[in-house]
C-alpha cells in the first residue's frame, strides 16, 4: 500500500512537472487554435459540487439541463450503442467526433442520470463566455470546464484544468479535433490535448464516442434543426502505452474513433 | 363526441386475446426454462409487451374521437418521417426543404383534415409539395444526387404522411345511416391489417414452409401469407356489426386491405433491403421502427378510404 501510495505521490510530482512543460511546446508546434481544451478556471460553484445548499438557481439550472436533454430527445431519437465499455460510473474522459454544437448534448443524453452529473464537457471559453445566455448554459447547465483556446491570451493551462476536474471526480467529454468539422473528411486529424491529458492521467480510460448524423440534423450555421435520428456508439477504452510517443498514440486514438464510425450494428 | 358502445366491445375482445397471448407466452417461457435463452420466444414477449403499449395508447387516442386521432397519427407521422428521412440520401443544401416537410408539410395535411377539406388535403403533398419542395432544393444550387434527394423525400412525404394521414381521414366521411360511428372505421382497419400481421407471423411460425421472396424478406412465406390473409379476412367478417358493410362486404374489403397491407410490408422491406439495415429504426421494442409497424397501415389507408367513400359514402 505505502509503496502504490508513493508511486502515485510520484507521478504526481511528474505530471506537476510536466505541466509547466506542456504549454511552450504547444506555442513552438503552433497549435493556435486549441477548442477544446485550455481554460481560464474551474469552476468552484460548480453544480454537481454544492451539496445540501440548494437554490432556486440550481434549481432553474437543473430544470434547464432537462429541458434540452428532452429536447434533444424529441428531436434525434437518439439511442447509446455500448460496444466496448458499460454505462458504469467510473472516471472517464470520452472523446468525440465534433460536428455541431448539439454534440455533448447528445453524449450527455444517452448517459444515465447519475453519470450524466459528474460528466463535464471541455468546451473553449472564447465561445461560452461571450453572452449573458451562453455563459449561464456554458457555466451552470453544462458545468463546462471552460479552457480559453488562445494561447496568447490565457491564464491557465488547460491541460492542467481538465487534470484538475478529474481529480475532482469528474468525467470529461472532449472534441479533440479542436473544432466543428465542416468538411467531407469524416474525422479531422486530432490536436494534442488528448496526449498531454493521458501524460498528465495515465490512470484514466480514454473512451471513443461516434455521433453519428447530427451533422445533419443541425449543421453549422443553420437555425432549424431537422429531425433525424442519430446513434451514440461508445467504443472500447483506451490507455496511454508506456512509451508511446504522441503521434503513434494520436494515430491510434484516430483510428478507434474512426472504426467506430464503421462498425454496424450486430444485427 | 360520444364513443359508440361497438368500441368497448372491440376493445374488450382484443384486451382478452393480448391477455390470451401473454399468457401463452408465459407458458413457452416456463417451458424454455429460466436459463436458457430462446430469442424466438425474447422476441415474442416483446413484440406481446409492445402491443399492451399500442393498443393502450391507440384506445387513449379514439376515446378522445376526431382531436385524439389527428394528434395520434400526427406522432405517428413525425416518427415514420424522421426514421425515413435519417435513411435516405441528402445534402446540405437540402437543409430548408427537409425542415417545411417537417414543419409546414406534415402539420398543415393534419389542419387540413382538421378543417375537413378534402379538396386540398387529397392533393396537397402529391401535387404543391411535390412541386414547391424540389424549388426550395433548386435554389441552394447543389446539382448532386439531385434526382435521388428530392424523390426520396417526396416517397417520404407520400407514405409517412400521406398515406398515414388518410386514417384520420376516415373521420371526415358522411356514411348514411352509420352517423357518429366513423371512429370505428379507424378501429376496424387497425384491427384487421395489423390482425393480419399477426396471424401471418403466426400462420408462418407454425407451417411455414415455402418463401415467397427469399431476397426481400425472409419471414414472409406462401402458408403464413394464405392462413393470415384468409383469417384476417374471416375476423374482418366478423367484425361486420361495427361496419357500414354486410358480412359478405366486410369480408371483401378486408380480404383487399390486408393484401395490400402484406404488398406494404414487401415494398418497404425492399427499401429496408436496398438501404441495408434490418429495421427502420428502435422505437417499439420487438417490433423494430414506427415504419415496421405502420407499413402495412399506411398502404392499406388510402384504398380503404377511398374505396368507402366512392361506394358508401355521400361526401
Amino acid at each position: 500500500m505505502a509503496g502504490m501510495r508513493a508511486g502515485t505521490a510520484a507521478s504526481l510530482h511528474r505530471a506537476q512537472r510536466q505541466i509547466r512543460a506542456v504549454v511552450p511546446e504547444i506555442t513552438v508546434l503552433g497549435h493556435i487554435r486549441f477548442t477544446s481544451y485550455a481554460n481560464l478556471t474551474v469552476f468552484e460553484h460548480a453544480p454537481a459540487s454544492m451539496g445540501y445548499s440548494m437554490n432556486i438557481g440550481l434549481i432553474f439550472s437543473n430544470i434547464t439541463a432537462n429541458a434540452i436533454v428532452l429536447f434533444a430527445r424529441l428531436v434525434t431519437a437518439v439511442r447509446a450503442i455500448w460496444d466496448g465499455v458499460e454505462p458504469v460510473q467510473s472516471k472517464r474522459v470520452y472523446f468525440a467526433n465534433h460536428t455541431s454544437n448539439g454534440d455533448f448534448v447528445l453524449i450527455w443524453a444517452v448517459l444515465p442520470p447519475h453519470i450524466r452529473r459528474r460528466t463535464r464537457p471541455v468546451a473553449g471559453s472564447d465561445y461560452w463566455l461571450t453572452s449573458k445566455l451562453k455563459s449561464f448554459i456554458g457555466r451552470n447547465v453544462f458545468n463546462a470546464v471552460l479552457i480559453d483556446r488562445n494561447p496568447e491570451t490565457r491564464t491557465d493551462d488547460p491541460i492542467a484544468q481538465m487534470a484538475k476536474a478529474l481529480d475532482d471526480g469528474s468525467s470529461l467529454i472532449l472534441f479533440p479535433e479542436g473544432t466543428r468539422n465542416t468538411s467531407d473528411e469524416p474525422l479531422l486529424p486530432f490536436k494534442t490535448g488528448l496526449f498531454h491529458l493521458a501524460t498528465q492521467r495515465p490512470d484514466i480510460d480514454l473512451v471513443p464516442v461516434w455521433i453519428e448524423n447530427l451533422n445533419h440534423v443541425m449543421p453549422k450555421g443553420e437555425v432549424f434543426p431537422i429531425p433525424l435520428i442519430c446513434t451514440v456508439r461508445f467504443g472500447g477504452a483506451l490507455r496511454l502505452q508506456a512509451e508511446e510517443s504522441k503521434d503513434l498514440f494520436l494515430a491510434r486514438s484516430h483510428a478507434a474513433l474512426v472504426a467506430l464510425k464503421e462498425s454496424r450494428d450486430p444485427a | 363526441m360520444s364513443i359508440p358502445y361497438e368500441f368497448f366491445l372491440l376493445l374488450g375482445g382484443v384486451l382478452c386475446i393480448l391477455a390470451f397471448a401473454s399468457f401463452v407466452a408465459s407458458i413457452l417461457q416456463k417451458r424454455v426454462g429460466p436459463d436458457e435463452v430462446n430469442p424466438v420466444i425474447e422476441n415474442l414477449v416483446a413484440r406481446i409487451n409492445s402491443w399492451w403499449v399500442m393498443v393502450a395508447l391507440l384506445a387513449i387516442a379514439m376515446l378522445f374521437g376526431r382531436t385524439g386521432a389527428i394528434i395520434l397519427f400526427g406522432f405517428l407521422s413525425f416518427a415514420a418521417m424522421r426514421e425515413f428521412l435519417t435513411l435516405i440520401s441528402k445534402s446540405r443544401a437540402d437543409h430548408y426543404s427537409l425542415a417545411a416537410a417537417f414543419f409546414v408539410v406534415l402539420p398543415f395535411q393534419y389542419y387540413l383534415i382538421w378543417i375537413d377539406w378534402y379538396g386540398l388535403y387529397s392533393v396537397f403533398i402529391p401535387v404543391y409539395a411535390f412541386l414547391f419542395l424540389p424549388i426550395i432544393s433548386a435554389l441552394r444550387g447543389e446539382t448532386e444526387n439531385f434526382l435521388t434527394r428530392v424523390s426520396e423525400t417526396q416517397w417520404g412525404l407520400m407514405i409517412c404522411v400521406f398515406a398515414a394521414s388518410h386514417v384520420p381521414a376516415l373521420l371526415t366521411l358522411r356514411i348514411p345511416g352509420y352517423e357518429g360511428k366513423s371512429i370505428l372505421l379507424i378501429a376496424f382497419l387497425v384491427v384487421v391489417v395489423q390482425g393480419s400481421d399477426v396471424l401471418q407471423y403466426v400462420f408462418g411460425k407454425l407451417f411455414g414452409r415455402h418463401k415467397i421472396a427469399p431476397v426481400l424478406s425472409p419471414s414472409k412465406t406462401w402458408e403464413g401469407f394464405i392462413g393470415g390473409v384468409l383469417s384476417a379476412s374471416l375476423l374482418g367478417a366478423l367484425l361486420f356489426w361495427m361496419t357500414p358493410f354486410t358480412v359478405w362486404q366486410a369480408f371483401l374489403v378486408s380480404l383487399l386491405i390486408a393484401v395490400m397491407g402484406f404488398f406494404g410490408g414487401l415494398v418497404m422491406s425492399a427499401i429496408k433491403r436496398d438501404k441495408g439495415v434490418k429495421d427502420w429504426g428502435h422505437l417499439i421494442a420487438g417490433h423494430g421502427g414506427i415504419i415496421d409497424r405502420l407499413d402495412s397501415v399506411v398502404f392499406s389507408a388510402p384504398i380503404f378510404f377511398h374505396v368507402l367513400r366512392y361506394f358508401w359514402s355521400t361526401a
